[in-house]
């Protein structure tokens, strides 16, 4: 159940990876449903991450990552996550992920992976029934 | 070319047939005349064709044909180049390159690890978890030398390497060119093509450094250089490509190529060299989408459209300024997931849509596994098969333009390159490709283009087999390429080798050399070419350059 009357996400673009078409697509379409969404822009540090999460008081945070450093950027957000005590935020990722490298994800605390062919809506039904 | 009497005829008896035979079988059907798209092309729909101005012959303004009179006979081309390729450490991709150059491949397409395109070495805090990962990691003149110890036997002023690097061109162009004086090449025998193409970082691909201002002073520096010195190279390679893979329509993804382009040419004319000493050395990238007759009318409107701003902007006088040298990759962004061998289908009419639409060495296709990572041997066969099946078996080149005077094609040949115009007129309006980019102009167009295609992707009204249709419940995963663990601490030890080795104090007399051509706004490539040849690193000199000119930072999302 939200805690407040609009859900708000954050979309994060970790590393050095350019491809937002997704991060954007996502972005618009959450917005669209009626989330408050803040897109970082890209070449994100997870500290840079973590201090928006923080000011903008997001409930969700969404990864996004096609470089296939998924593994090593998404550990070092959610040791942060944990050191700041942010653990109650729901992170996602999202992009070119190995069907092998979910359950290691899910290890690190993220909810959920979406790979491509991935819908706006399954998205927003997860984050809806989650949040 | 039509007699009008003659239109009028067919005029009359398209509206016989419209209400006659058609009505008939759409009632047949239970279809109102409203649910059908147009699906007949007659002359009525390319009126006014003048075989002579929209088309003329190939190799000739308008270029509408093709940029070249005839196709090249044989085999060229079909057996020699390297896939787009590089991974791990420079001797991870040596081998791999080695292995291909004994199935008989010897052009290097080299694409580099996200900290080397952002200037960044494989020991920098934010090369974390990225180096040797979406390319080669490469850090010192050494890493280039190791990677071509693969094409020992391939003669400097026969090979063709293409570098896909933008921000840190002026590093990459300097290896090149030190491996080169090695071998004692002389630098006007050098053939190949650095990509060079900054301004598409800032609006769809993400990797750039510097602030537009300075980055486009570097360009000039590139394109000066290499027109004084290396007239055979491909001083950049301006793509349209990325911006279909961000979800560009086929108008936007040549509009905001061809603004780029003109952007450039406008820096290397400020920087005084005149249209016809640097256009014969801009080459093009395009990509190939899925609908496929707009995408044969797209590379023919192209190559018109270019013809023609070469003739009213620039008045050059060299024939070779006009072309619009301009491969075509297919729409990865197309590729599935789910059911990947389905790519290979989708790789073979893409891969003909860019041969029927003369782009240069049409045909070419994309691994099957492109979803998942770095290609297989299995997967690179089929695509490195599908051309020559089309051309050799197909017969598929054997003809320049084939489907020219096709009532369907002209007319697609027309209205894009219509809606292209309007778009090159939009952003010129703002004031060129720099100011639309400042405005965020293009990342808007865009990103809204990208949330379309979702949407008719998530409401159904476009199908992706496999994906949103035609499913299966379990599929077997096939497996991408392992990563090696290792691969960081191997190149961190070939890092620390060679600053071991180096002259230490050389480099630091090459880097304030570097700091102080920058701060004058001077040539970069001299001094690149010193400190690179010192075996400074590509974050040292990028760092430096980091100093000067700054780093860009992304105007907030739109």
């Amino acid at each position: 159940m939200a805690r407040r009357e609009r859900i708000r996400v954050l979309i994060a673009k970790p590393g050095l990876d350019g491809h937002d078409r997704g991060a954007k697509v996502i972005a618009y379409g959450l917005r669209n449903a009626g989330m408050e969404v803040i897109y970082t822009g890209l070449h994100q540090t997870a500290e840079q991450i973590l201090a928006t999460a923080a000011q903008e008081d997001v409930d969700v945070i969404g990864l996004s990552i096609l470089s296939g450093a998924h593994l090593s950027l998404t550990g070092k957000v959610m040791n942060l996550l944990k050191e700041r005590g942010m653990q109650d935020k729901l992170v996602l990722v999202g992009g070119v992920i190995p069907k092998d490298d979910i359950p290691k994800l899910k290890e690190l605390g993220v909810a959920e992976v979406f790979r491509p062919g991935t819908s706006m809506k399954m998205i927003m039904d997860f984050i809806r029934n989650k949040v | 070319m039509f007699d009008r009497e003659k239109l009028k005829e067919i005029a009359r008896r398209r509206e016989e047939w419209e209400k006659g035979t058609l009505k008939q079988a759409l009632d047949k059907l239970g279809f109102k005349r409203e649910d059908v798209a147009k699906q007949v092309y007659t002359p009525l729909d390319i009126e006014n064709f003048d075989y002579t101005r929209d088309l003329g012959f190939p190799g000739e303004y308008p270029y509408t044909r093709g940029h070249q009179p005839t196709a090249v006979p044989g085999t060229i081309g079909l057996d020699d180049r390297i896939r787009y390729s590089g991974y791990g450490t420079p001797e991870d991709t040596r081998e791999h390159y080695k292995y291909l150059v004994s199935r008989g491949f010897n052009a290097p397409s080299i694409a580099f690890d996200l900290p080397t395109q952002l200037g960044y070495d494989s020991d920098h805090p934010l090369a974390e978890g990225e180096v040797g990962k979406a390319g080669v990691a490469l850090d010192t003149l050494r890493d280039m030398e190791v990677i071509f110890e693969a094409f020992k036997d391939i003669p400097f002023d026969w090979m063709r390497p293409n570098f896909t690097i933008n921000a840190p061109t002026a590093v990459i162009l300097s290896m090149y060119i030190a491996l080169a004086e090695r071998q004692g090449v002389p630098l006007n025998r050098l053939y190949g093509t650095t990509q060079n193409d900054i301004l598409k970082e800032y609006t769809v691909r993400g990797n750039y450094i510097f602030p537009p201002e300075p980055s486009l002073k570097l360009v000039a520096d590139t394109i000066v250089y290499c027109s004084h010195n290396m007239p055979g190279w491909n001083v950049m390679s301006i793509c349209g490509y990325h911006y279909a893979e961000a979800g560009a329509t086929g108008p936007q993804e040549l509009a905001f190529m061809f603004s780029d382009a003109l952007a450039y040419a406008e820096v290397a004319i400020k920087a005084g060299l005149e249209p016809d000493e640097f256009l014969p050395r801009f080459s093009f990238l395009g990509g190939c989408g899925p609908h496929f007759f707009r995408e044969i009318a797209k590379f023919r409107a192209a190559r018109r459209i270019w013809a023609k701003i070469v003739k009213q902007r620039f008045k050059a006088n060299d024939p070779r300024s006009y072309l619009l040298r301009m491969p075509a990759g297919n729409a990865r962004y197309t590729f599935t997931l789910q059911k990947p061998l389905n790519n290979i289908v989708r790789g073979t009419y893409q891969g003909m849509a860019s041969l029927l639409g003369g782009t240069m060495g049409g045909g070419n296709s994309t691994p099957y596994d492109e979803a998942l990572g770095l290609f297989t041997e299995i997967s690179r066969r089929v695509a490195d098969d599908t051309p020559r099946i089309l051309i050799l078996e197909g017969k598929m080149g054997e003809v320049l333009d084939p489907l020219a005077g096709s009532y369907y094609v002209e007319a697609l040949t027309n209205e894009i390159e219509q809606e292209t115009w309007s778009m090159i007129e939009k952003v010129d309006s703002l004031g060129g490709a720099v100011k639309a980019i400042e405005k965020g102009f293009m990342q808007q167009e865009i990103a809204r283009s990208a949330y379309q295609y979702q949407k008719e992707v998530e409401s159904g009204e476009r199908t992706i087999v496999g994906a949103n249709k035609y499913q299966v419940e379990e599929e077997e995963e096939i497996k991408a390429m392992e990563f090696d663990p290792t691969v960081k601490e191997r190149q961190l030890k070939n890092l620390a080798k060679v600053k071991k080795e180096r002259n230490n104090r050389l480099v630091e007399s090459t880097l304030k050399q570097m700091r102080k051509a920058a701060e004058g706004r001077e040539n970069i490539m001299p001094p690149t070419l010193e400190a690179v040849k010192a075996y400074a690193t590509i974050g040292e000199i990028c760092g430096v350059l980091r100093e000067v000119f700054g780093e860009y930072v992304a105007p907030g999302f739109i």
